[in-house]
C-alpha cells in the first residue's frame, strides 16, 4: 500500500483538528539544553497537574524542540496567548496551569517583545518549539512531506535541481559551496549507483545548531535528503552523526522508523518508480570526520584520514561511487525551498548569501541559544540585540566564528554584515555558525592557543606540515602564554601560519592556523605585551617574573 | 546467499564471542545487520563498547576474526577515534566539556580542581576504579557554560566547587553502600 496526497492531507487533518480541539497548547522545551536543567521533570509534572485536574480536553502538554533561548532555560511557551516561561521548576506548576486565560504568571514571564525573539527570521527552524519531534504527525500538520510529493509527482529531478540553484543556498557547513552546483555535478555523473549524505558531524566547539535542528525537527532533514535522492538520483542515504549526541540519534532513528512506516521512505515512495532509505551512522569522536573524504572512510569502516581532492566525492565518493554530502541545515533549507520556489529564499538575505543562518550564540553574552537571522544582519545587532549584551557590565572584546577554523572578529568590525564574504574578508569565516562571544577577561594569545592545542590533537597524523606544524605553533604560543617568549617568536609563528595554511593536505590543516593568523592581525599588542613586558593584558596567563623563569 | 546466512549461526552457536557472556549475541546482531562487510567495524566496536564498557584485545580480536579484517586495522580504529576506550572506566564518569564556550567560562579551573583534590589527570582512573575523569570536545550544551556530565547527567553553569560536591556524594553512597 502506497501513500497518496489524500492520505497525507488526511493525517494532516485529523492532527489540525485535533490541536484546534484544545483552548490552550503548553509547549515545553526538551531538546538537550533545557532537559539538562530538568525541563524533563516539569513537563511530567504538567501532565499529572493536567490530569488531576481533568483538564486534559481543554489543554494540551507537549513537549518541543528547542524555543532558541538556551539561557533561560527550562523554557515554556503557551499558545495561542504566545506567552514565554523562563526558569520554570516543578513548582510553578500550579501557577502556571491557573494563569491560563488569565494574565501570565509575572515571576517567570519571558517578554516574547524581547529582541531576541524579535529580530529573529525563523526558515530552518520555523517548526523548532512548534512541533513534537518525535511525532510524524505533527510535522505532516504543518505541511510536512508535501514538499517530497510535489517533487516526485510534478516535478522532474531537473527541475528541482534548478529550484536549488535558483534559490542561490551555498553549503551551510562552513565553506559556502554554492549547493546547486553540487547537485548538478553529482546528478550528472553517469554511475548507476549514487549515494546522498548528511554532514551530522558537528565538530566545531562552540557550535550546537545541527544538534538542535536534528533533536527539534529530524523530519525536516529526512525529507530534505529524500528530495535530494530523488534530484541527483540516488536510492540510500546516510546520515553521519556525532556519538556525542545521544538525544539527537534517538529521535533521528525514531523519525526513520517513522517516515517508514508511513512510506515517505522505502520502496516506490508516493507510488512513484523513486525508492529511498536512509542509515544512521555514529561518529565515534574524530573532529577530522567533518571533513567530507575523511567522514566517508569513517563510513567505510576505515580510520578517519581525508585524501587528496580531485577527485571529488560529487565523482568519486563512498565505495567508489557519485556522492552527494551535504550538511543538516542544507537539507534542512530544501523543503521550503520546493514548497516556496527557489527564488523566494533568493529573496532574502545579501546578493551574494542567499537565505537565513542559524548561528549557536555562546561565551560572554547575556542571551546564549539558538538563533536564525537573515544573512547580512549586523554583528552589532547579532551581540547586543539578539544577544542582549555582555554580562556583568564587562567590555566586548571580540566574537569568535568558525571554531578552530575560524577568526576572531574584533570590535572595529561590529558594524559589519554577517555573510561568507564579509566575515572572509575580515580574516574570519562563516564556519558551520557558532559565535563565541569573548569580553576583556580573554586573553587572546590564550584563546589562539585553546585552538591551537584542539587542532594539534584532532589532527589526523597524515600530512606532515599539519602533524607538526601544528605542534609547533603550539610549542610557541605555550612558550609565549609562560612568559618565556622572545621577539623574534611572532615572525616564527607568522611563519609557521604560513607554512601549515599553504601545505596541508585538507581544511583542518589550512584552516588550523586562522585562529592565529587573525588574532596576530588585531590583538597585536597582547602579543608584544607577552614577549616584551612579560605580562598578560587580561590577567589569563599565568606568566612567570623573569627571575622566576629557569 | 540463503545458505550462507544459514551456516555461520551454527558455528558461532558453538564459540559466540570470546566468552560465555550473552552480550556476544548482541555484538553478533549488529555485524549480521550489515551483512559482516568490513565497513560495519565502527559500528561494531560502538555496540561492544555500549555493551562493556571498553575494548579489550579479546574483543578486538573476535571481531576483527568476525568481519575479516586484519586484527592491525581494527586496533588502528580503536585507537584513532576518541570515543573508543581499551581501558575499563571507573565505576563514575565525570566528562568535563573542554569546548569553546566551556573554556571561556573555565573549565579548565574544573580539571584542576579535580586534578589537585581527587588526583588524577583526564583520561584517567583513581586507583580503586571508582572515578574517571575524561574530557569532551564539545558537548553542544554551549547555551549552559561550563556543562560536565555526571555519569551521563549533563549538568550546566558548574563551579568546581559544585563538581566537588558531586563527586564527594558518589564517594559516600559507595562507602555507605
Amino acid at each position: 500500500m502506497t501513500l497518496t496526497l489524500e492520505d497525507l492531507q488526511g493525517i494532516s487533518k485529523i492532527e489540525q483538528d485535533r490541536q484546534e480541539g484544545f483552548h490552550h497548547h503548553i509547549n515545553v522545551c526538551i531538546a538537550a539544553g533545557c532537559l539538562s536543567c530538568q525541563s524533563g521533570l516539569v513537563k511530567e509534572a504538567l501532565e499529572k497537574e493536567v490530569a488531576r485536574r481533568g483538564l486534559e480536553n481543554w489543554c494540551r502538554v507537549k513537549g518541543v524542540g528547542c524555543l532558541g533561548l538556551c539561557a533561560a532555560g527550562p523554557l515554556i511557551s503557551i499558545e495561542p496567548e504566545g506567552t514565554y516561561y523562563q526558569g520554570v521548576t516543578v513548582a510553578d506548576v500550579s501557577d502556571i496551569l491557573d494563569a491560563l486565560g488569565g494574565s501570565p504568571v509575572s515571576r517567570l514571564d519571558c517578554s516574547a517583545e524581547l529582541p531576541f525573539f524579535q529580530r529573529q527570521q525563523k526558515i530552518v527552524l520555523e517548526n523548532c518549539g512548534k512541533i513534537e519531534p518525535e511525532r510524524i504527525e505533527d510535522y505532516i500538520a504543518e505541511g510536512g512531506y508535501e514538499p517530497l510529493y510535489n517533487a516526485l509527482r510534478l516535478m522532474t529531478p531537473g527541475e528541482v535541481i534548478e529550484d536549488v540553484v535558483a534559490s542561490g543556498l551555498r553549503g551551510r557547513g562552513g565553506a559556502g559551496f554554492p549547493t546547486g552546483l553540487k547537485w548538478t555535478t553529482v546528478s550528472k555523473a553517469a554511475n548507476g549507483t549514487k549515494f546522498v549524505i548528511c554532514n551530522a558531524d558537528e565538530g566545531d566547539p562552540g557550535a550546537f545548531m545541527d544538534r538542535s535542528v536534528l533533536e527539534s525537527d529530524p523530519h525536516r532533514v529526512i525529507e530534505g535528503m529524500a528530495i535530494a535522492g530523488y534530484a541527483v538520483g540516488a536510492s540510500r542515504g546516510f546520515i553521519y552523526v556525532r556519538a556525542e549526541y545521544p538525544l539527537a540519534v534517538k529521535r533521528l532513528r525514531t523519525a526513520i522508523a517513522q517516515a517508514e512506516r508511513l512510506g515517505v521512505l522505502g520502496h516506490n515512495i508516493f507510488n512513484t518508480t523513486f525508492s529511498f532509505v536512509i542509515e544512521v551512522r555514529l561518529g565515534a569522536g574524530a573532529f577530522v570526520c567533518g571533513e567530507e573524504t575523511a567522514l566517508i572512510a569513517s563510513i567505510e569502516g576505515r580510520l578517519g584520514r581525508p585524501r587528496p581532492r580531485p577527485p571529488y566525492p560529487a565523482e568519486m565518493g563512498l565505495w567508489g561511487y557519485p556522492t552527494l554530502i551535504n550538511n543538516v541545515e542544507t537539507f534542512a533549507n530544501i523543503p521550503p525551498i520546493v514548497r516556496n520556489g527557489g527564488k523566494w529564499l533568493a529573496g532574502i538575505g545579501t546578493e551574494k548569501s542567499k537565505g537565513t543562518k542559524v548561528f549557536a550564540l555562546a561565551g560572554r553574552v547575556n542571551h546564549t541559544g539558538l538563533i536564525e537571522v537573515a544573512m547580512g544582519t549586523m554583528l552589532r545587532d547579532i551581540v547586543f540585540d539578539i544577544g542582549g549584551g555582555i554580562p556583568d557590565g564587562k567590555k566586548f572584546k571580540a566574537v569568535q566564528t568558525g571554531g578552530p577554523s575560524g577568526g576572531c572578529v574584533p570590535a572595529q568590525h561590529l558594524n559589519m554584515p554577517v555573510d561568507y564574504e564579509s566575515l572572509a574578508e575580515v580574516g574570519s569565516i562563516m564556519g558551520s555558525g557558532g559565535l563565541i562571544v569573548m569580553d576583556e577577561a580573554s586573553c587572546m594569545v590564550d584563546v589562539a592557543k585553546f585552538f591551537m592545542e584542539f587542532c594539534m590533537s584532532e589532527s589526523c597524523g597524515k600530512c606532515v606540515p599539519c602533524r607538526v606544524g601544528t605542534t609547533q605553533i603550539h610549542d610557541v604560543l605555550c612558550k609565549i602564554t609562560n612568559g618565556s617568549g622572545k621577539d623574534s617568536d611572532i615572525a616564527l609563528l607568522e611563519e609557521l601560519c604560513d607554512l601549515v595554511k599553504n601545505t596541508a593536505l585538507c581544511g583542518l590543516g589550512q584552516t588550523a592556523p586562522n585562529p592565529v593568523m587573525s588574532t596576530l592581525r588585531y590583538f597585536r599588542d597582547e602579543y608584544t605585551a607577552h614577549v616584551r613586558d612579560n605580562v598578560c593584558l587580561s590577567g589569563a596567563c599565568k606568566i612567570h617574573t623573569p627571575t622566576e623563569a629557569p | 546467499m540463503e545458505k550462507k546466512a544459514v551456516q555461520p549461526p551454527n558455528q558461532r552457536a558453538e564459540k559466540t564471542g570470546p566468552s560465555e557472556d550473552r552480550r556476544w549475541r548482541l555484538v553478533d546482531r549488529t555485524m549480521r545487520l550489515h551483512g559482516n562487510k568490513s565497513h560495519a567495524l565502527i559500528e561494531t566496536l560502538h555496540t561492544v563498547q555500549e555493551h562493556f564498557g571498553f575494548l579489550d584485545l579479546d574483543a578486538l580480536k573476535y571481531v576483527a576474526e568476525q568481519l575479516r579484517v586484519p586484527l592491525s586495522r581494527v586496533y588502528a580504529v580503536a585507537t584513532f577515534y576518541q570515543h573508543f576506550t581499551l581501558k575499563p572506566p571507573g565505576k563514575h564518569t565525570c566528562v568535563v566539556c573542554k569546548g569553546t564556550a566551556c573554556y571561556i567560562g573555565g573549565a579548565s579551573n574544573i580539571l584542576n580542581e579535580i586534578e589537585g583534590k581527587v588526583g588524577i589527570a583526564p583520561n584517567e582512573t583513581t586507583s580503586d576504579g571508582e572515578i574517571s575523569l575524561v574530557t569532551a570536545r564539545c558537548l553542544g550544551s554551549c547555551g549552559l557554560a561550563p556543562a560536565v556530565v555526571m555519569d551521563g547527567e549533563v549538568c550546566g553553569r558548574m563551579t568546581p566547587p559544585a563538581v566537588m560536591e558531586r563527586i564527594e556524594k558518589w564517594r559516600s553512597h559507595d562507602t555507605d553502600a
